[in-house]
């Protein structure tokens, strides 16, 4: 292996950094019309009228799209559906019909040869309501929520056993609304071509969207295509289809033409967010230090038309031993959009409120934070009683606060001073799942030694153009400079949309199993030639190194691949496959981390600064250490933002969201971020696959916040459980 | 199917602003563009020049993505109208490279891996090339502080100061 494990530069760093890169905004096309959004100022209800002709009446406005004269949309619900929504309920529609869900619904589209002419009208459609009374407070609906059926089993009687314990902790945490905020503003420019579409669209899934679009307007597949070649930022907000791409696919039908459409800042608050969570921890402990019982219940908002949830509360019985545990998710319908998968979703939650928890447990009984985990350790799955395919979580403990120099902290709250300020620290478990998914992929060797990789992953910003170059190249023998890796159209070999960590295992297995291909048919090739070296090697000697077919047992004993293909005529070796991994329900797979922050906290002021954080990560096999680095790091920062920044704020007498905006929703800037170390321990694993890869997208956030919230204890003596700790509640 | 264009209602055309001739240097070529005063400069580079590297994220001037070096300074492209440029020269992420040679702050952005989606790092390097030249930040305390207009959401700020510090010393003599 030349480039598998290396800190190697992104293959697509030169376009991003000269701007060459494009994003589904860029797409260039002549004649485009330019559309605008109008959303609804209400939350509930339905429009009563929706007067348009003022708009209609400017100077360069091409029509107004509206439930009333909008092209054909499929009816059925159903056809709405795509690969990665909740199961249950019916997703939204847009300009279906006259009916309201939420505030900052797209109620008109309207569209100009200008985008500045668009907006302008945009700004004249007057719209009346029928308003409906509406919901949006968790606080106050979580009387009404009601329980999924999901959370795994329990074990034991957890609430016997917690009454019974020598040590009892039992607290709520609060996570607000977070938005994904990415960077690039969604859109999609829908290039209109004699009937057939390509549409440029920001997304995380373009065979998602693709699939969806068919369905909704009944195309057919070979008449639609989606890309997503690069794709400024997601963070979960692009797995499910979001509406510009409906919207710019209407567009371009009404006008037989191509349309960019460009979503607001604020229009995007209306996409998704991470829903409002209350996390309720009750833990029994036996004065030692190791657990009796663990209670952990979710309460989370969804949309009054689908049930959103992921596993929020399974994680605190899986994670430490304790033979009793029990575990409720509950929904409270309101109404905003549907929430979506957000950086770890369900984990960011509720481990911040299991280790949040586990922190003040320590605390009652008087012992180190890391000594109890410690003592809680399990080597097993706990819910299905099964070992892992590897675990190095000690190690992270260990060489995390060996970086850290944790052996240093005085456990006292207050203890600690930087001069005017307050200095805490404080540490928490991460654990996500290693996941991998079915994934094809195809393969192209031309006989000038250049391979050309396609697969319809996309690279969100996590580096998989890279990753997929060096296995290939490693795998097919060649320099990393000659294989190009071509992502994120819907003609290529099917993927699943990028997500969940799972896309590292998924597309190298695939690289691997279809490069094999490749060496099988060189090797026939190389023994097809006169005289050659490797007449009489088996094909499992067989190996591709330094463009070379060789003898893995002599490896001076070889022929160049470029030589084997022009003697048997072959320009060009292709090869598609499809990967699929083996059931294993003997093993679960998970990936691990150890967290350590350092706050520094103004006294006076309650201004709190995150100077230092380490986060130590078991996660198999690391393919890249730069990217992969920079992965982690960011799911830091996300950390950094969840714990002291980020909040949604709404006004529930009017059911909007009041912040919709970066300035006033505040995400981390450069000056909030300082020294993160991020180890990668070594944890070798035969058995989650092949490889060995778990992936490394979400693990970085799992854990941090709860981290800074502890440290932000450990410096004040004050626990502030409701995210994010602004410096109002630190004081008051 | 035919398109559901429909007919002008009656009443009168409310007319969109006229427009007005603009002259921009932009990375180093003469540019003309006629634009309703409404343009703003980063529409006009994006829309009207196919300049696209420069990146929309807020169009409120809250996130830095959109940042530009106008005659020399950077500045966010969204908050300022092309109509008040006429005459400028402005240099965008396209037109740092030199004969084909990465500028010292793209090749350090690429060195320290100072970013992963790449949506903010137009911004990130335009409004680094115009920090190096006020000669403002001589800690990783300034540099932190004087880029914070510009919003990295995946997180790349360590890497973003690293590569700026390499880029800096590069400078010196």
């Amino acid at each position: 292996m030349v480039y598998i494990g290396t800190p190697t530069s992104r293959v697509d760093g030169p376009a991003k950094v000269t701007g060459a890169a494009k994003y589904a905004g860029d797409a260039a096309a002549s004649g485009l019309a330019y559309g605008a959004v109008v959303t609804s100022a209400i939350p509930k209800g339905r429009i009563a009228t929706i007067d348009t002709g003022a708009a209609l009446r400017v100077a360069g406005v091409l029509d107004v799209l509206t439930h009333e004269n909008r092209p054909r949309m499929a009816r059925r619900a159903a056809a709405y559906k795509d690969d990665v929504g909740p199961e249950q309920g019916s997703p939204f529609r847009p300009l279906y019909d006259d009916t309201i869900m939420f505030s900052g619904q797209p109620i008109a589209l309207v569209l100009a040869e200008e985008w500045e002419i668009a907006r302008f009208a945009a700004s004249l459609v007057r719209v009346e309501y029928e308003a409906e009374p509406f919901a949006t407070d968790l606080r106050v609906e979580r009387e009404r929520a009601v329980a999924v059926d999901e959370p795994p089993k329990p074990r034991g009687n957890a609430d016997k056993a917690y009454a019974a314990a020598a040590i009892r902790h039992e607290a709520e945490y609060f996570i607000p609304i977070e938005h994904h905020n990415p960077m690039e503003l969604y859109a999609s420019t829908a290039l209109w071509e004699d009937g057939k579409l390509t549409i440029y669209d920001k997304t995380q899934g373009v065979l998602n969207v693709h699939n969806y679009l068919c369905s909704v307007f009944d195309m057919k597949p070979d008449k639609l295509r989606v890309l997503s070649p690069f794709m400024g930022g997601g963070f979960g907000s692009g797995l499910r289809p979001q509406y510009e791409a409906p919207l710019a696919v209407l567009a371009a039908r009404a006008l037989e033409r191509s349309v960019r459409l460009v979503l607001t800042r604020q229009q995007m608050y209306a996409l998704c967010y991470r829903p409002a969570t209350i996390e309720r921890l009750a833990l029994g402990a036996a004065p030692g230090g190791t657990l009796d019982s663990v209670s952990h219940e979710a309460i989370a908002v969804t949309s009054q038309y689908e049930d959103y949830f992921r596993n929020d509360t399974g994680w605190s019985g899986l994670l430490y031993k304790s033979p009793n545990a029990k575990y409720v998710h509950r929904l409270a319908r309101v109404d905003l959009p549907t929430p979506s998968d957000m950086r770890a979703p369900g984990a960011t939650t509720g481990v911040y409120g299991l280790e949040c928890a586990m922190d003040e447990l320590a605390v009652a009984l008087k012992i180190d934070p890391i000594a109890l985990r410690l003592r809680c350790y399990s080597d097993r799955d706990q819910h299905d009683d099964i070992p892992y395919t590897s675990k190095q979580l000690r190690k992270c403990y260990r060489q995390g606060a060996a970086a850290f120099g944790w052996d240093r902290r005085n456990p006292k709250p207050r203890s600690m001073r930087d001069g005017s300020e307050l200095v805490g620290w404080g540490m928490a478990t991460g654990v996500w799942e290693a996941l991998q998914m079915d994934t094809a992929l195809r393969i192209v060797l031309t006989a000038n030694g250049h391979a050309e990789v396609s697969c319809a992953f996309s690279d969100i910003g996590t580096g998989t153009y890279t990753i997929v170059a060096q296995v290939a190249a490693d795998l097919l023998g060649l320099p990393l400079e000659a294989v190009t890796v071509r992502l994120g159209d819907s003609t290529l070999p099917q993927a699943p949309v990028e997500g969940g960590s799972w896309t590292a295992a998924s597309v190298s297995h695939a690289i691997a199993k279809t490069a094999d291909e490749i060496r099988k048919e060189l090797w026939r090739l190389a023994k097809a030639m006169p005289n050659s070296p490797l007449g009489a090697c088996r094909l499992e000697d067989i190996a591709l190194a330094d463009g070379r077919i060789i003898d893995k047992t002599d490896s001076g004993r070889g022929v160049a691949m470029t030589d084997a293909m022009r003697h048997g005529r072959r320009d060009r070796l292709e090869h598609e496959t499809t990967n699929s991994f083996a059931e294993d329900d003997k093993h679960a797979r998970n990936t691990h981390s150890a967290i350590f922050a350092e706050v520094k906290v103004d006294e006076e002021l309650g201004v709190i600064r995150v100077t230092r954080v380490v986060n130590a990560v078991a996660a198999g096999r690391i393919l890249n250490t730069k990217t992969a680095r920079s992965q982690i790091m960011g799911g830091v920062v996300g950390g950094i933002g969840m714990a002291l920044h980020e909040e949604t704020l709404i006004d529930h007498t009017l059911g909007r969201m009041m912040n919709a905006n970066i300035a006033e929703y505040h995400v981390p800037v450069n000056a909030d971020v300082h020294d993160i170390e991020v180890i990668f321990v070594d944890e070798p694993d035969e058995l989650v696959n092949p490889l060995g890869i778990k992936g490394v997208g979400e693990i970085g956030i799992v854990g941090t916040a709860a981290a800074i919230a502890n440290a932000v204890y450990h410096a004040t003596g004050k626990r502030v459980r409701d995210l994010p700790i602004t410096l109002d509640k630190l004081l008051g | 199917m035919a398109p559901t264009i429909r007919k002008r209602p009656n009443g009168q055309t409310i007319p969109a602003p006229a427009k007005i001739p603009v002259s921009l240097t932009v990375n180093g070529v003469p540019r003309e563009i006629v634009v309703a005063p409404w343009v703003t400069l980063l529409d006009a580079l994006r829309e009207r020049l196919g300049l696209t590297g420069t990146k929309k994220g807020c169009d409120h001037g809250q996130c830095g993505a959109c940042t530009v070096l106008l005659d020399g300074r950077r500045i966010n492209s969204c908050m300022t109208f092309a109509v008040m440029q006429d005459g400028a020269k402005v240099t965008t992420v396209e037109g740092l490279a030199r004969d084909g040679a990465l500028h010292p702050v793209q090749q350090a952005f690429i060195d320290h891996d100072a970013f992963q989606c790449g949506a903010c790092t137009p911004g990130q390097i335009c409004s680094a090339v115009g920090l190096i030249a006020e000669g403002r930040a001589n800690s990783v305390e300034e540099i932190r502080e004087l880029m914070s207009g510009n919003i990295c959401r995946c997180g790349a700020y360590p890497n973003i100061v690293a590569a700026i510090r390499q880029a800096m010393e590069r400078e010196r003599p």
